[in-house]
Parts: C-alpha cells; structure tokens; sequence
C-alpha cells in the first residue's frame, strides 16, 4: 500500500501495463514532450519511447480512429482525449464504430481500446470546458464506460480497462487528480468493470454516487452522521454495465435513495437509477427518490455561479432529509 | 503478356468482373423482389478498380472500404455464396447477417468492412498502419473510398497523420463523378482529388478506372511505394452505371452521359485485351459468361436456402467480454 494521488496512481496503472504488455501504447495530443496535460503522463517518454508515446495532430477524429484501426491489428492501444469536451469531435468514432463493429461484423472486429479521458467542472473554464456528459457514452451498447472515485478504483480499474477486450471509456475528473487515498502496490491488482461498491455502510439511507460526487456524497454521509443519520453510500465506478444488485440490496436495507452526480438531471444518472430501484424494489420504497444533479445550464465562468450550478455536500444533505421527511 | 499477368490471371480477373456484374444485377433483382433490404450500392461500370487493385494486394495485407462493397469483397476472394447470403440477411452471410450489403467483412482474408458512415473508415485504415509500423511488419493497407468522401475532416486528419508517421496506407479514391447526385465540381474545390494529395506531401496520381491493367499496375507501385515510404493518394477516374443505391431517381445526369462512360466499358476493354494478344477467342470469354451464369444459380440458391439467424443471435458479440449485469 501507498498513500497516493489519483494522478499517481492512473500513472502508476499506465506504467505498469505497458510493462507487462509491448502492444500497450499512449497516443494522444500533449502525451508526450508535454507529458500529458494533466501530467498523468510525465516522464513517459524518456521510459518508454517515442514509438509507445506519441503526441499526435488536434485531430480527435483520428486519435479515436486510428486507436481503433491499431486496436484491430492486434495492438492495445490508450487514446488519450484532453477532455471529455472534445470528445465530441470523436463522437462518430466513438459510437458508430469502436461500440459497433465487433457486433456488426458478427464478432470478427475486436476494438480492445481505452480512451482515457477528463470530464467535470468546478474550476472556472466556462461552459464549453466544463462539462460531464458521462450519461451520453453510458448510452451505447458496445462500450463499456467507467468513471473512478477513489485513486484505488482508478488504478484498478484502468488496469482492468486496459487488459479487456471490448472498447472501454475511461471518465478521469479534473478536480480528483489531487486527491489522495491508499493503493496497492501489486501490479495484479485488478478492480472489476462492472461492479458497484458500497464505501461507506449506513442503515438510514441510500446515497448512490460516483466519481467526483462520491467525495461529496461521503462528506455529506460524514455532516449527517454527526446528527445522528447513517447514509449507506455506494459508488457506481461503472456506468455501463451498470451493476443495481448492491444499490437494490441498500435500497431494501434502508428505503430511501437519493442519487447524486454532477451532469444534468434530465435524462441522467438519477432517472436511470430511479427507474430500475422502482422496477425491482418499488415496495420497499417510503419515500419518492430524490435526485441531486446540476442545475440545467451551461456552467458559467463566474465562481459563485458556476457552484451555485453545481451539486454541493449541503445539497446532498438536504436530499437526505427530503426523503427522510426532515426539515 | 500485358502487364507481366498470365493468361491464367487475366482470364481470372475477366471471370471475377463478369461475376461482380452478375452478382450485382442479381441483386438488383433480389431487392425488387422484396428479398433485400435496407440499401443496396452496386458497383456496376467500377469493376476494374477492385479486381486490378486485389489482384495487387498480399494476402496478408489489409483492406478496408466504404459500403459500395460487393465487387471488392469478391475480388478480394470472399465467397460469393457467402456474401450473397450476407445481403439476404442469413446467418451463412459473411457478418452473419448482421452487417448487410454495406458491411461485409472477413477477418480471414484482413478485410475489415465494409463501412457506412463516410469517411470514418480512413481513421482505422491510418490506425491499422501505425500497428504495421509498430510490429515491424512488410505489409500495406488499401483503403478505398469515393470521392465524395474526400470533403470530409476524416480524408484530411487521416492523410495528415498518415503523412506525419509514414504509415503504408494506399488511399484509393473511386471518383465516379457523384456523391450521391452531386457532381464532384459542385462539391469539391478541386475536381482531380489526387491533387489533394499535395496538402499533406503525400505522394499521388491518378489512374483510368475503367482499365483493369492500369489500375494493377498503379497499385502493385503504390502499394510498394507505401511500405518503404509512407501513404499514397490514388484517384481512380470511374463512373457508376447505376444509380447511387436502389430507387435513385436519377435526376442529376443524362443518359447520354451514362452511354458516354459505357462506351469504355471496363469488361468489354479487358476481352478486347485478351482477344487482341490471341490469349482468348470470342467462344472462350462466352463460355466464362455460361460458367458465371451456372455459378450465379448455385450462389443464389445457396443464400436463399440458408437459415436465418436464431433468437440467440441477436444478443452476440456485442461484447467480446459481456459482464453480466446483476
Ligand atoms: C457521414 C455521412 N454523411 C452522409 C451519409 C449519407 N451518404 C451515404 S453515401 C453518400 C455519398 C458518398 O459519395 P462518395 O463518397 O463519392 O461515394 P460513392 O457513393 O459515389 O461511391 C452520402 C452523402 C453517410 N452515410 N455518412
């Protein structure tokens, strides 16, 4: 075990799997002699080399594109997206061909890619740089997308990402990369896409979260503790496949669920979650679930603004007490 | 001997672009009568271009192409039975009756699809080449498309980074004069797509599409020039006798001009090759036309005859790894 950040340890899963596989390689704008825009990547070049770092062209369609077309001949490439903005660009690529030809091909494309990417807003870059549209790729069949908030899931998780053999979307957020938390230090280990994780255990509530808003759910969880109100809190890590059997059990433990993520509510995460806890536990149910999201506007540049949009820990809380019918 | 081919090999190619003429009319027909769906691109007047340009590739070199696809799958050896079975939606098909006429592939002879978005193909065709340059491989990738489809980010980000890494990708441009019904002059600056090449100082030329020898001939050379230097721009000048997909009105063109273009019809120059080099007589090539119409029976009898794919199939492969969700 290690104390280290969420920065250290993607680095760290990096490293390693291009250890232990030659055909793991980066590509992507600014990997290289920059060392990654947020500095994931520092130092890889000098290790590893140019044929297994490349900067490439601002060209996402191509980034995108030709991981797949490596991915295809057998290579198992990391694409790298600045951010989860310009993934957009990438769009077509992304969803009409890595989520689509193993199938419609019948089996005989295989598209085993990562494209790592870093979404969520919070640091004042307005309203084209600040976005988490997570729920968009969470839509496709054929991709797998995961979104870690613990720098233990992160490293776990994009080491997992890396060894699959589908294409997976790997959701990084820009205000996690400082956070720090304990992660092994074996190189095997691997945390399950596809399975969600109870971290914190409580018996009057269920929050379920992921990424960004998992921190805040956990520090609300700490605030309502305090008064005496255990939240159960469960992280998503993944958002597709998205694994309710931990969320169900919770949701017939404690008969009160508030969902909390960072994108918009319409069409989100909260919606999908409200709808499958009422198809498979609707009578264990005492109270409408809540949902806590970002209010329905582009983020503005202005501070105050922009976190007035956006979910915050006494915005949790007071989801809690809604369906705990507090004041 | 033309070209340094056999009488053997020519006599192959004239069959293989009599049964891609064949096998096209026949779908047409076969979608008339109800037993095709979705859209059906035929590649009548283009045959030379697939059948010269296959005839050139490795086995083991890669291919990829836009959904105008039939003819190239058939060059490229697939089997007609098979991609007959794939248009009619059946589970002997070559994607499994899953893709349809405008994604057939085959893993087994490296032709990737089959595509239908435009241009999205000339991202993964770059990508398959970095891998060749990656592993240190001697080989190539073709990747065909229209020249529609030259207008479009993909053809320049593609050409870019293709140039920028020196990947061995041949880009193989099929101008048949419309994307659609739009005239090439009405959509792209340039009306000689190789020119295009210049922007990204990739090497370029163009070829007569309608002249299976030529089009061999070109890409043995760029397919060669792309595994020693980089990527390579062709521009096959060409034109499709039919219209852009079944019930294309076709208000955009003349007949006339179509009986232009049929005048250098790409089959009837090939026989009138091999009849002058005495490598066949008028009674051989009729007896290729027979032997394709008896092979056209058993192709068509064999995808009409196919099961349809079961229940079970509708759920496959949209994973290589399905996690069960709980
Ligand atoms: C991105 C995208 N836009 C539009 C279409 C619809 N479309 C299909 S084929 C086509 C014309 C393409 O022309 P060209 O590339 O010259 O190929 P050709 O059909 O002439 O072989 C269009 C507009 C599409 N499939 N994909």
């Amino acid at each position: 075990m290690a104390y280290i950040t969420m920065r250290e340890a993607i680095s760290q899963a990096l490293r390693e799997e291009m250890y232990r596989d030659e055909r793991v390689f980066i590509m992507g704008e600014e990997v290289g002699v920059w060392g990654g825009t947020y500095a994931v990547t520092r130092g890889f070049l000098d290790e590893f080399g140019e044929k297994r770092v490349r900067d490439t062209p601002i060209a996402e369609g191509v980034i995108v594109g030709a991981a797949i077309g490596a991915a295809i001949a057998g290579l198992r490439p990391v694409a790298e997206l600045m951010t989860i903005n310009f993934a957009f660009l990438a769009m077509d690529q992304i969803v009409n061909h890595a989520a689509k030809l193993h199938y419609m091909f019948n089996g005989q494309i295989r598209c085993p890619l990562v494209i790592r990417t870093v979404g969520g807003g919070g640091r004042q870059l307005a309203a084209t740089h600040s976005q988490s549209p997570d729920v968009v790729f969470a839509h496709f069949p054929g991709l797998k997308v995961v979104a870690p908030g613990t720098p233990a899931d992160a490293k776990g998780l994009l080491k997992s990402a890396i060894r699959d053999e589908d294409p997976v979307f790997f959701i990084e957020h820009a205000t996690l990369y400082q956070l720090r938390g304990e992660v092994p230090d074996d190189e095997e280990y691997l945390v399950p896409i596809g399975v969600s994780d109870v971290k914190r255990e409580g018996k009057d509530v269920t929050i379920v979260s992921y990424s960004k808003m998992l921190q805040t759910s956990l520090q609300a969880a700490e605030q309502l503790s305090k008064e005496g109100i255990e939240a159960e809190v469960i992280d998503l890590r993944t958002l597709r496949p998205l694994d309710m059997l931990p969320v169900v059990q919770s949701v017939q433990k404690t008969n009160r669920l508030v969902v909390v993520e960072e994108g918009w509510r319409s069409y989100g995460v909260g919606a999908e979650i409200a709808a499958r806890v009422m198809e498979r536990a609707f009578d264990y149910l005492d109270a409408p679930v809540r949902r806590v999201a970002q209010l329905e506007v582009p983020l503005p540049y202005n501070r105050r603004l922009e976190q007035m949009a956006l979910p915050q820990v006494e915005d949790v809380v007071r989801a809690v007490y809604d369906v705990l019918y507090r004041k | 001997m033309p070209d340094e081919l056999s009488r053997e090999e020519l006599l192959e190619m004239y069959c293989q672009m009599v049964l891609i003429r064949r096998l096209e009319e026949k779908a047409a027909e076969l979608y008339t009568a109800g037993l095709i769906g979705g859209f059906l691109h035929l590649y009548i007047g283009e045959e030379a271009i697939a059948v010269g340009a296959c005839k050139a590739l490795r086995p083991d070199d890669h291919l990829l192409t836009a959904y105008r696809d039939h003819g190239w799958a058939i060059a490229r050896g697939l089997d007609p039975k098979r991609v007959m079975a794939e248009l009619l939606g059946k589970a002997t098909g070559v994607s499994g009756g899953k893709g349809g006429s405008m994604h057939l592939a085959s893993a087994e002879h490296n032709y990737w699809g089959g595509h239908a978005i435009v241009g999205g193909h000339l991202p993964l065709a770059t990508g398959i080449g970095l891998a060749i340059r990656y592993k240190e491989e001697d080989k190539a990738v073709l990747c065909v498309f229209g020249e529609g489809s030259t207008n479009i980010g993909y053809f320049h980000e593609s050409l870019n980074l293709a140039a920028v890494w020196k990947l061995p990708v041949v880009f193989l441009v099929e101008n048949n004069q419309y994307g659609m019904g739009t005239e090439v002059s009405r959509a792209s600056a340039r009306s000689d797509i190789f020119e295009k090449g210049c922007s990204y100082d990739v090497a370029s030329a163009p070829v007569d599409g309608q002249d299976v020898l030529a089009v061999h001939r070109a890409m043995r050379e760029a397919l060669e020039y792309a595994r020693q230097h980089g990527p390579y721009l062709m521009e096959a000048k060409t034109y499709r006798y039919s219209g852009h997909s079944m019930g294309d009105p076709e208000r955009y063109r003349s007949k006339a001009e179509i009986e232009r273009w049929r005048a250098h019809d790409p089959i009837e120059r090939l026989a009138s090759v091999l009849i002058s080099h005495a490598l066949a007589d008028q009674a051989a090539l009729e007896k290729i036309h027979q032997d394709v119409e008896q092979e056209m029976e058993g192709i068509v009898r064999f995808a009409q005859e196919s099961p349809e794919p079961d229940d079970a199939a509708l759920y496959e492969h949209v994973y290589v790894n399905p996690i069960p969700e709980r």
